[in-house]
């Protein structure tokens, strides 16, 4: 075991992707010179030098779509956005490229390209750089969209997306970065399909993923200590979704709560809700209850930016509430 | 009239621009035509004769409709190629369709009704089977639309629906006798309509806003629960109509329950096994067989010990059939007697017939037909006096195993609790496992504690292949 | 012919004024009236609702891409716009391919699930077919990435309109492009006309290659009704940015002879213009020339014409004898299927 964080589980993630595949190169907005915005990237320059580790000006329509681009021609780039509301700014190259290019072509283009963002707030970064827009990639067809939330996965999902013939859109969260904690030494390349259950329990299910898994895993203690054992589901993959593990686990908890940063109205939240009433709908035995962020721009001061995300007591109470 | 955008359905003529007799040539402008968008110029893309003018002037057709008919000239026109002054001719601004669909070469045909079918149209009704001829036109002056060729094509409206069935299959069907509804959460209306027991007399439960929940309609369910030994009886099923009031069925049947046991436990001598099987692959299997059924058809566990249960008497047949006197007749046939209790209490056991020679489907078919009958007293005589070996099932109430009272004549009685998950160890490793304690109550009579071990054992060996029952 | 050879912005005049050989020119003449033959067949098509959705035709500016795609070599890449016909048939995709394509058929070169605005074929490196105007230009500059970062001596020749140009996106390729010297040949097909709205209600400047000058970058005005100036200009442009000169861009002035889209009411420009434009149709102006040295006459003209017929009612028949694809298959391509999608 290695005492770690998540940020340098990331890094060497990506160290091992440039190591490996000569193809991979990293590209986005003060990746190279400054080390990443989150210093992700710190010391990958001087490591793989300018080539591929690229960095690009304030142009995020352009340097996304050049990683469409250089990955129809052969190669394997990983593009780093900032944070997801700059990725807005792309948003024409990734829902109307890289997601249709291949149905668009009768299946003669695919795209194999990544691309890293921040997403969440916790760091009181405001209305412009703390948004959870990553539902909106979920309504998506034609890409994957993954949430690590632990060590494991962020040092895990890069490969595997990497592998991946099509696009592969990966949120960070942004306070998860200086999470520390212990992986294993041969820690490596993890699946990308499967959600995961992160702590075992029969009287209710709380599915949530990224940076609310630790808002979960809280509530689970807190509600274990009054007697109530809470599943916590990692969905690990927000598109495609693993409907069967979340429902299976309702099944047999027969009470839900989505719990997600995303404001909840048009969200993935409704969507795990509505595929736990369309699958489980006769186990159970209380609606599904959601705590989401208040449905307000981020603001900046400390004690709203709190009110305004998930936190574990609203968990415990949502959970109350239920009945459990 | 051409199509002058996807988006058009219909245009107005506004003005020819040649009349019957002109000769036309490929790209020419021959008439403008109104949308909804703009004022457009018609191209045609045939050189000919015009031969007649069929939409007039002010007039709203359908896009498809023939606006002119066109004799082609015996020698065809050199394709123009650049002119000498290098403009091109082909292609005039904005020139638009024609009025002859574009490679069909037959004139537009007159249907009888003096309705006219662009060929458009025509290969329309030809691929939707219309006949040309019926046709009415709703257009102006008669034309056909492309909607009247489409509606012709479509089927008569379907007769009226039946009136409402009035029971429904699925576990959302419960509700009070009143119709007024109750909250309960899905899986509360679930346990309930499996138990058939009514949501009325629970509410307000104690979920959210007073719905009743889960944990509600168990603690009714046990509340109603037999006495810890359960007594299986036969009866006669209540008769529908009989005039007595609720109370006083429910004393006769008792009484009859009561006659029945104590004839059984002085004139039989019992004696009782029990086994725990394994019924992870049981389990497994079931799931996901249903995965593939609807909800109204989905099988239910029960459905697999019934099944099991009749095809291991086939080795040991001192299982099945009846006492004569003092001697034992085996059945060839096996049915197989379901305990059901009734809602306000008692039991009563009537039979599925030649459940070895079922399907999954059709013993859950019969099951939950048998079932709904047994609860509203319309069985059959046959159904209760003929079953060769009974089963009864109290898993559902959480029981862990039955030692039952085997029915007279019978001489045997099977009995299943709940299917649980226990630590249990399997290829040498202990984890979690669903299992189901069977047991068995038989006649010492006519078998002794090895064979009723055997019978046993089979319904073992037969809930490990699920697959094959 | 008499026109003056290209020019830069920085005024330096195109090297090679020679003409090509006549049979080089005949060979450009054809490619023309492919395209010209084949755009008015659709029009036929799309009246009698065989060719539906929205259907851009370029009768008028054929020059651009056959010139533009003369240039090329089969290694090169593509990029184009929604009104990419042209650039189709004239980069080696089959009349076949396309027509299927158009009619939405399973034989169409995108399976029927792209239509007129989304022609794609790996094999002659065509990647669209793109519709968002603007939208093709950073997937141009990521291709011409990849061969910039594998050492290979690659074009890839990204044509769109005047419409892009004030686009955010264009503006951010070019200075991508440039900055980092990749090999991208721009092609802006100046028809004067985004949609309905003409370039000077669109652009500050609309002088389209001294924009892209101030990217630094070698720009080139070009009459576009002149397939032997563009085809010169492609062919000098391309080979420097093969030869690593870093992007080059070309401003191909021309002009559409129909509507916009398949049919609009043109109320945006007046006859007088659009007959004024008629008068420079390029390939009355080259079949002219072609007469007037003696290289073509009206029995080789109808020759041509005969074969270029029977190509475009071969392309008819196959389309029309074509099959639907399976609705059974509809969410097919969404994502790669098993064993799909190295290359």
């Amino acid at each position: 075991m290695t005492s770690t964080t998540y940020r340098e589980a990331m890094r060497q993630a990506l160290r091992e992707a440039l190591t490996r595949d000569e193809r991979v190169f990293l590209m986005g907005e003060d990746v190279g010179r400054y080390g990443g915005c989150f210093a992700v990237s710190l010391g990958l320059l001087e490591e793989f030098g300018p080539e591929r580790i690229r960095d690009t000006p304030l142009s995020e329509s352009a340097f996304v779509g050049a990683g469409i681009g250089a990955a129809l021609a052969g190669m394997r780039p990983i593009v780093e956005i900032m944070t997801v509301n700059f990725s807005l700014l792309a948003l024409d190259q990734i829902v109307n490229n890289a997601a249709t290019l291949l149905y668009m072509s009768g299946g003669q283009f695919n795209v194999p390209l990544v691309i890293r963002m921040t997403t969440g707030a916790g760091r009181q970064l405001a209305a412009q750089h703390s948004h959870s827009l990553e539902g909106w990639y979920t309504h998506i067809p034609g890409i994957r969209v993954l949430a690590p939330a632990t060590l494991e996965d962020a040092r895990g999902m890069l490969w595997p997306a990497l592998l991946d013939p099509d696009p592969v859109l990966v949120f960070e969260h942004g306070t998860l970065y200086n999470m520390e904690g212990d992986l294993a030494d041969g820690a490596g390349e993890v699946d990308i399909e499967s959600a995961a259950v992160r702590r075992p329990g029969e009287d209710v299910t709380l599915v949530t993923y990224g940076g609310t898994l630790r808002v979960a895993m809280g509530a689970a203690e807190e509600l274990s200590a009054s007697g109530v054992e809470a599943e916590v589901i990692d969905l690990r993959s927000l598109r495609p979704l693993d409907t069967a593990t979340f429902v299976s686990s309702v099944a047999r908890t027969h009470r839900a709560v989505v719990v997600a940063e995303g404001w909840r109205s048009g969200s993935l939240s409704a969507e795990v809700s509505a595929r736990i009433t369309e699958e489980a709908f006769y186990d159970l035995d209380a609606p599904v209850a959601r705590v989401c962020s208040a449905e307000v721009p981020m603001p900046y001061a400390k004690h709203l930016e709190d009110a305004a995300v998930p936190q574990v007591a609203e968990v415990v109470a949502a959970v109350h509430r239920l009945g459990a | 009239m051409p199509s002058l955008g996807a988006d058009m359905d219909a245009g107005t003529v506004t003005e020819w621009l040649v009349t019957p007799g002109d000769e036309v040539h490929r790209g020419d402008i021959v008439a403008v035509v109104e949308t909804e968008k703009s004022t457009i110029d018609v191209e045609i893309f045939e050189s000919g004769r015009i031969e007649e003018i069929l939409v007039p002037v002010g007039t709203r057709v359908a896009v498809g409709t023939a606006l002119a008919r066109v004799t082609p000239l015996t020698a065809p026109a050199p394709a123009p190629g650049p002119g000498p002054g290098g403009t091109a001719v082909a292609s005039a601004p904005a020139a638009v369709a024609a009025t002859v669909a574009a490679h069909d070469r037959t004139p537009p045909a007159v249907a009888h009704h003096g309705t006219v079918l662009s060929p458009v149209l025509r290969r329309l009704a030809e691929k939707l089977g219309v006949e040309i001829a019926a046709l009415e036109g709703s257009g102006p002056g008669g034309v056909v639309t492309r909607a009247d060729v489409e509606r012709a094509a479509r089927p008569a409206p379907p007769p009226p629906p039946p009136a409402p069935a009035p029971a429904m299959a699925g576990p959302a069907a419960v509700s009070s006798p009143q119709g007024s509804r109750v909250p309960a959460s899905p899986l509360a209306r679930r346990v309930a309509a499996d138990a058939g027991l009514d949501l009325v007399s629970l509410a307000p439960g104690s979920g959210p806003a007073g719905a009743v929940v889960e944990a509600d309609v168990r603690r009714a369910l046990e509340g109603h629960a037999p006495a810890p030994v359960p007594a299986e009886a036969p009866a006669s099923p209540p008769a529908r109509g009989a005039g007595e009031d609720g109370s006083s069925k429910q004393a006769a049947m008792r009484r009859a329950i009561g006659t029945l046991m104590a004839r059984s436990k002085r004139e039989i001598p019992h004696y009782y096994l029990s086994t725990t099987i394994d019924m992870e692959r049981a389990a497994g299997w079931l799931a996901q067989a249903n995965e593939e059924r609807p909800l109204a058809s989905r099988l239910v566990m029960p459905v697999l010990l019934l099944k099991a249960t009749a095809l291991a008497v086939a080795g040991v047949p001192e299982m099945n059939g009846f006492m004569v006197g003092e001697t034992f007749e085996p059945s060839p046939a096996v049915h197989v007697g379901v305990a059901v209790s009734m809602r306000g209490g008692g039991v009563i056991a009537p039979a599925i017939h030649d459940v070895p020679g079922l399907s999954l489907d059709d013993l859950m078919a019969e099951l939950h037909d048998l079932v709904n009958r047994a609860r509203h007293g319309s069985l059959r005589s046959s159904e209760m006096s003929d079953p060769t070996i009974t089963v009864t099932n109290l898993g559902d109430l959480g029981v862990e195993s039955v030692f039952g009272v085997i029915y007279p004549p019978q001489v045997a009685l099977v009995g299943f609790g709940r299917v649980q998950e226990r630590p249990w160890a399997h290829e040498g490793m202990v984890g979690g496992r669903q299992v189901v304690t069977a047991t068995l109550s038989a006649d010492h009579r006519v078998s002794d504690g090895h064979r009723g071990g055997l019978f046993l054992s089979a319904v073992d060996k037969l809930l490990q292949r699920p697959e094959e029952l | 012919m008499t026109e003056a050879p290209a020019e830069s912005v920085a005024g330096i005049r195109a090297r090679g004024t020679e003409e090509p050989a006549p049979e080089a020119m005949r060979h450009l003449l054809e490619q023309m009236l492919r395209i010209r033959r084949f755009e008015e067949r659709c029009v036929e098509l799309y009246s009698s609702t065989a060719i539906r959705g929205f259907l851009h035709l370029a009768i008028g500016e054929e020059a651009c891409a056959v010139g533009v795609l003369e240039a090329l070599t089969p290694d090169d890449a593509v990029v184009a716009t929604y009104r990419e016909h042209g650039h189709a048939l004239a980069r080696g995709m089959t009349m076949r391919s396309v027509m299927a394509e158009l009619e939405g058929k399973a034989e169409g070169c995108s399976r029927g699930r792209g239509g007129s605005m989304h022609l794609f074929d790996a094999a002659t490196r065509f990647y669209g077919g793109n519709a968002i105007v603007g939208g093709g230009l950073p997937l141009a500059v990521g291709l011409a990435l990849a061969d910039h970062m594998q050492g290979r001596h690659r074009v890839t020749a990204c044509i769109f309109g005047d419409g892009a140009v004030a686009e955010g996106e264009f503006h951010e390729s070019m200075n991508l492009a440039a900055l980092w010297g990749l090999p991208v040949l721009f092609c802006c097909e100046n028809n004067f006309y985004g949609m309905g709205t003409a370039l000077a209600y669109a652009e500050s400047e609309t002088d389209l290659a001294l924009k892209a000058a101030g990217y630094h970058m070698p720009s080139w005005h070009v009459d576009g009704m002149d397939v032997l100036a563009v085809a010169r200009t492609a062919r000098e442009a391309a080979e420097a940015v093969r030869q690593g000169g870093g992007p080059h861009f070309l401003e191909l002035r021309t002009y559409r002879f129909r509507a916009h889209s398949m049919y609009d009411p043109d109320r945006y420009r007046e006859k007088s213009e659009i007959a004024e434009w008629k008068h420079r149709d390029p390939i009355g102006r080259l079949a002219d020339h072609l007469r007037d040295i003696g290289e073509l006459d009206d029995a080789a003209l109808e020759a041509l014409e005969g074969a270029v017929a029977a190509e475009v009612d071969d392309a008819v028949a196959y389309a029309d004898a074509g099959t639907l694809e399976p609705v059974g298959d509809l969410l097919r391509f969404v994502t790669s299927e098993p064993g799909g999608g190295e290359r």
